[in-house]
């Protein structure tokens, strides 16, 4: 209740504070970039001023995380595992298998072959951390990456695990991380959505992506991620229609301006106002974000390092250079997603593919932020939903082979702000099955990740329903051995 | 509002005007802004003042969770509360009449870390100074405890004396004059005609008037005109329709099985049944009788069993791999926190892995619930995604020509295709039910019997231990929550929020009536009136607080800024689905065709291609045509990983599960979607269309449009705005620009002026863009 008295408070305020602005000025935002959230009707004005955000010094003021949807093989990827390919063949023994479950794929396997990476491993950087053949670009910037090699989670199929990455629930209809750390620290630019996401397909065997993934559950929609498409209409209802110029546009949005005004006058409703800036707002949002998607003007080296795809809308590649542009000027979020990591069979061929989309583009990510300086306040994050048995699903050919789902340990990376750079966390055993050392489950990797932008993941609370909900549900630990 | 607050705002509002590049910092000065000018109520009431301290700030470690009790502390019970404390023999948590021999007190307003509650450390934030006051009032008052009001079965009370006897036009109105004289408020005028009969056309119908029925009305000199109107509404077909519209959001329906591949499902003739049940006027225990158990009736007939769908309506997977029971048992949940949430207004899912922190349910109480609907012969995972033999699932039940032709002939079937709809079915044996450690599926323990939570109410011996005994428990005139429950949300669906605001939750961690016993009256009321919902409706369209004017006063802002006595009229915008109704209902290009499969309306390109896994009928938007393209927003078809952007840009439901309250934001993506959706431009086109076929001034032109979409006369200054604007457009388009413009949508203009048309179809689209055009006002 009495958050609601102050917001109404807010509007009061906002309803005065436009009435001594011209209509159509477009500048009546400036006070949001104060308060996150002001003219949208939200509450985060006040929700900011009683939590006192950020809770501590961040170490990253924005994230950029490439999810590999699907769930792309450790074994093949960075947790070598040379036993694997001298047991070829063999069952993996019943004293590592400990009866955990399976997925009804392989359950009713007679036996669970195990093979080892078709692609081989060396060693990079001073770190010395293993690389497989796969990711060359990757290997060339390690001693920039912490690999931890130890993630585990609670789900076994795709959705769930999927939405649990995100929100911290499997089921789905809570905020995902993005929405959190919107309403958490709100925007830095404010003729963009704080939370962006950015889809694209590989080769290989797909898994959709959801909206759930990307929403905001009960925290206000503001919050929500905003799909980026491909294309003229990067969001969604952005362009102008046919015929209608910049200066037509202008000339409508003021007069509806004019009209709400009268409105507003006559009957004193505060969403009046609340609603003449929102226009605004909209109008400013068609020329910021055309802006951005424009790779016209990109230099030669650009193209070069991100690779030729960077300029095909709808590549990997150019949504890893669009999440440069996109955080670069101020996007507090942004999501990846690339389908195609689920190889229960050809694995070798279709990891291959998926390798060649993404590997240039991610690793140039990591240069380009770099030399801009912008690496130290950028968290970037690479991995998928979790990891692919260590046995074969189906037949053992070494050439054609597949891996089924594998929650109980995966790799993924993390890089830039405040991560230790050159590192390789967390152990698994020499069967690539069960973690033997320092494990990060999902949810202390949420927590991880909160703590690197500023927020005590225990604090970043919202009330719904009567209930106090975390990102991090009731658990996560700050895995405070990778932190800078 | 509270003094503290007032000052945090003044605060504010210098910052913002006064200078704009502070950081953070601010935050900080204002948090220290808080003062002591406290307003602490006479008498203590513990539901009203203490309940709502304790239960947000201290039930969590000391409430009625067993096994998350900090040292054997219980603070929901008065006989506990009371007792020696168990760790400190001597001391008590309460000891009535003394708060500074009361541990609590001591606790909760020392400010030594290492004792004060809650601890410094958990995530709880400290009480407020106003909170540590209440609570020694009330120990000092005789810390007497109160059963929670919402487990008290509501009474009639009398109706209180007001003293302007002039306003209240039935009873309702005197429960909300008192309210009113107590706070100084007085009600706004009646709202003029035209505004009155906009709102209920869209209260009722969700259509606008035309301006011939708005004028009819606005001239009909009857005293009963407006009753007469009211009826007239309730028995068009769009009532039904507009009902419906809120509880396919309580059903979760949806056209998709939802998860991975996200398939296609033919549950549609359930949601035809619903718009069917509401325009018959279906009594409110019947409609959730059938919808529950309309299978297990006596010689239960096909349409009573297609009500069942309710229960069927929640996501069901076709994920290959996927562990069985593991899902079955979400399916189960699923229904026990429908139920709950919208029919009983509790959140019974907090007691899935532990004892309820906040509300007398035990784990034990859940899993019991859950039982009524684990018996169902059905499995997790039937079949991936596949051709019409997937479209419905175990149970089904066929709807053929036949049945349509004869009983249901409410069911839009157009085609001779065989058309399936999951329905509830028993198994023959008693499937056990069990408690799940943490919630696991995997590892269930104590086997349960079927009943309901205690503190609600008993379940009698007389019921059948099934969904048939579940619902009569539910409309046992002894149960508490259902009358309550059921017109708090419809008070909702008609001023915008419930009389208690968390319409999902009556618990301890919920709001509390702002009319408890206007809320009760209602309650008992309509069960007394045999759960009559048009009835209901009815009464809340003739009452006096229904009919006021809208306009927000300077003092009442100061008064009562959240418009919680309702001293005048609300002004919410529109439900997603009726935005697109405006468009199409004012451009009469509406097709009013009730029910039949949803429809795929314009949507921008590449939204389901994007995201599909590339199995199934869904994996492309295959957009209708024709008239397909003009039915109501109800009727938007919706895939659930993917659902429709015009209705979530405008807070509609994504149909995950059950949702009872909608959001209602603002944002810049909604101004986008109202200037450049395809839907927009060609109602504004077809609009314009017709107008300039009549051949008309400008000013008439734009009179008569303003009509068409504000339902009322403009005033001067609008039309003078307007006329200027369309006289400007039609100076300044290019006849290229006219063609560009005009080229949208599918709609045959029989005007060929192009540039006439253009700058009709863009004043128009100006006024649609009126925050009016799509709030009710």
């Amino acid at each position: 209740m009495e958050k609601e008295l102050l917001e109404h408070g807010l509007n009061i305020n906002r309803r005065k504070f436009i009435s001594r602005m011209s209509v159509g000025l477009g500048s009546a935002a400036l006070g949001s970039l104060l308060i996150p959230g002001l003219f949208n009707g939200s509450s985060d004005a006040e929700e900011a001023i009683m939590r006192g955000l950020p809770h501590f010094a961040p170490k990253a003021k924005r994230v950029i995380y490439l999810f590999q949807n699907g769930a792309p093989s450790q074994l093949e990827t960075f947790d070598y595992k040379p036993l694997l390919c001298e047991m070829l063949g063999e069952d993996l023994p019943e004293s590592i298998q400990k009866g955990q479950r399976l997925t009804g794929m392989t359950a009713s396997q007679k036996r669970f072959p195990l093979i080892g990476s078709y692609y081989d491993f060396k060693q990079y950087g001073k770190s010395g951390a293993w690389v497989s053949d796969l990711f060359p670009h990757m290997a060339k910037v390690v001693d920039d990456l912490c690999i931890i090699r130890s993630m585990n989670t609670e789900a076994i199929n795709h959705d769930p695990a999927l939405t649990f990455f995100q929100s911290g629930a499997q089921q789905g209809n809570r905020p995902s991380m993005g929405s959190w750390v919107s309403y958490g620290l709100g925007t830095e630019n404010n003729n963009l959505p704080a939370f962006c996401v950015l889809l694209s397909r590989g080769r290989g065997n797909g898994q959709g992506v959801y909206s759930k993934l990307w929403t905001n559950g009960f925290l206000d929609s503001v919050h929500q991620g905003v799909q980026f498409s491909s294309g003229e209409n990067p969001i969604l209802y952005l362009q102008d229609p046919d015929g209608v110029d910049r200066n037509t546009r202008r000339k409508m949005i003021d007069e509806i301006g004019a009209l709400n005004q009268l409105e507003n006058d006559q009957y004193g409703d505060p969403e009046i106002a609340a609603k003449i800036q929102q226009y605004e707002m909209a109008y400013r949002m068609q020329t910021a974000v055309p802006e951005i998607m424009d790779t016209s003007k990109e230099s030669e080296s650009i193209v070069k390092l991100y690779g030729p795809d960077c300029l095909v809308p709808g590549t990997y590649a150019a949504n890893c250079l669009l999440a440069r542009k996109l955080s670069e000027n101020g996007v507090r979020f942004v999501q990846l997603y690339h389908q195609g990591w689920d190889q229960h069979g050809n694995l070798p061929t279709e990891m291959k593919g998926q390798a060649m989309d993404v590997d240039q583009p991610s690793a140039a990510l990591i240069t380009d932020l770099k030399q801009r300086g912008l690496l130290d306040e950028t968290l970037v994050i690479w991995g998928g939903e979790f990891g692919r048995t260590n046995y074969c699903q189906g037949n053992v050919d070494v050439t054609n082979y597949g891996r089924d789902h594998h929650p109980r340990c995966f790799s993924i990376w993390m890089a830039g702000g405040g991560v230790k750079p050159g590192m390789v966390y967390g152990e698994t055993d020499p069967f690539g099955y069960n973690i033997i050392k320092d494990p990060v489950h999902v949810h202390d990797f949420q927590a991880t990740v909160l703590h690197m932008m500023g927020l005590n993941h225990e604090k970043l609370v919202y009330k719904f329903q009567g209930r106090r909900y975390r990102l991090t549900d009731l658990y996560g630990n700050v895995v405070n051995n990778i932190i800078t | 509002m509270p003094y503290h607050l007032m000052k945090k705002v003044k605060t504010l509002s210098i910052l913002i005007t006064g200078c704009l590049f502070l950081g953070t910092a601010f935050f900080f000065a204002c948090n220290n802004q808080s003062s002591s000018r406290n307003n602490i109520p006479e008498t203590i009431s513990y539901n009203y003042d203490v309940r709502p301290i304790l239960s947000d700030k201290c039930f969590n470690c000391h409430g009625p969770d067993a096994n998350k009790r900090e040292a054997g502390l219980r603070l929901d019970i008065a006989t506990e509360a009371y007792k020696a404390l168990q760790e400190h023999p001597g001391k008590f948590a309460i000891v009535p009449g003394k708060p500074e021999q009361s541990e609590l007190f001591l606790r909760i307003s020392t400010d030594d870390t290492s004792l004060q509650m809650p601890l410094a450390r958990s995530t709880m934030p400290k009480l407020s100074e106003r909170e540590i006051l209440v609570l020694k009032k009330w120990i000092s008052q005789g810390a007497q405890y109160e059963p929670h009001w919402a487990f008290v079965v509501p009474k009639k009370l009398p109706l209180p004396v007001v003293e302007n006897k002039e306003w209240p036009k039935n009873e309702i109105d005197q429960f909300i004059a008192q309210k009113l004289e107590e706070k100084g408020l007085t009600p706004n005028e009646p709202a003029d005609k035209e505004r009155l009969a906009k709102r209920l056309f869209m209260d009722i119908t969700g259509i606008l008037p035309t301006p011939e029925e708005s004028s009819s009305f606005v001239n009909d000199q009857d005293p009963k005109a407006y009753e007469k109107l009211i009826d007239q509404l309730m028995s068009r077909p769009q009532y039904g329709e507009k009902m419906a519209i809120s509880w396919l959001d309580i059903a979760r329906y949806a056209d998709s099985h939802g998860f991975q591949d996200d398939n296609y499902r033919t549950q549609w003739p359930w949601r035809d049944w619903v718009i069917y049940a509401y325009n018959k006027n279906m009594r409110y225990d019947t409609f959730i009788t059938w919808q529950l158990a309309g299978d297990l009736l006596p010689n239960a007939t096909k349409e009573q069993i297609l009500a069942t769908g309710f229960n069927r309506n929640h996501k069901i997977t076709e994920e290959g791999g996927v562990i069985d029971e593991e899902y079955r048992l979400m399916y189960v949940q699923d229904r026990t926190v429908t139920l709950s949430r919208a029919m009983l207004a509790m959140t019974v899912e907090c007691a899935k892995c532990h004892d309820h922190k906040y509300d007398p349910i035990s784990q034990k109480d859940y899993y019991q619930f859950t039982a009524f609907f684990n018996n169902i012969k059905e499995v997790g995972i039937e079949s991936t995604v596949g051709g019409p033999e997937t479209y419905a699932k175990n149970p089904r039940m066929q709807i053929t020509n036949e049945d349509v032709k004869n009983t249901l002939q409410f069911i839009h079937k157009q085609d001779t295709g065989k058309l399936e709809i999951s329905i509830m079915k028993d198994l023959d044996t008693v499937r056990k039910t069990f408690i799940l450690a943490r919630g696991n599926y995997d590892a269930p323990t104590d086997s349960v019997e079927p009943a309901t939570p205690a503190a609600i109410l008993k379940f009698d011996k007389a019921y059948e231990k099934n969904r048939l005994g579940l619902a009569k428990w539910l409309f046992d005139p002894k149960n508490p929550l259902t009358a309550r429950v059921f017109v708090n949300r419809i008070w909702q669906d008609f001023f915008g929020k419930g009389l208690v605001k968390t319409a999902a939750d009556f618990g301890m961690q919920g709001d509390l009536p702002s009319h408890p016993a206007l809320l009760d009256w209602l309650a008992v009321d309509f069960r007394e009136h045999g759960w009559n919902m048009k009835r209901l409706v009815k009464q809340i369209l003739l009452s006096a607080t229904y009919q006021q004017s809208s306009k927000i006063s300077e003092e009442k802002l100061k008064l009562d800024p959240l418009n919680i006595y309702w001293s005048y009229a609300p002004r919410v915008r529109y439900p997603a689905e009726i935005v697109r109704d405006v468009l199409l209902s004012s451009s009469g290009i509406l097709n009013k065709t009730i029910g039949g499969p949803s429809v795929k309306p314009y949507q921008p390109p590449g939204l389901w291609e994007m995201a599909t896994s590339g199995r199934g009928l869904l994996k492309k938007y295959m957009q209708d045509t024709g008239q397909l393209l003009y039915r109501r927003g109800m009727y938007t078809f919706i895939k659930r990983t993917v659902p429709p952007p015009s209705m979530m840009l405008f807070d509609g439901s994504n149909r995950d599960e059950c949702q009872v309250t909608r959001y209602r934001t603002n944002t810049p993506l909604q101004a986008l979607i109202m200037l450049n959706d395809p839907t927009m431009l060609e109602s504004s086109k077809a609009l314009a269309d017709q107008l300039l076929a009549k051949k008309m001034t400008p000013e008439k032109l734009v009179e008569l449009a303003f009509r068409r979409i504000i339902c009322r006369t403009p005033n001067a200054k609008e039309i003078e705005q307007l006329t200027a604007y369309l006289l400007a457009a039609k100076k300044d388009l290019s006849s290229e620009q006219a063609e560009k413009i005009t080229n949208v949508g599918i709609y045959q203009p029989k005007t060929t002026q192009k540039i006439d048309l253009a700058a009709a179809m863009q004043t128009i689209q100006i006024i649609y863009n009126m925050q009016e055009a799509i709030t009710k006002t």
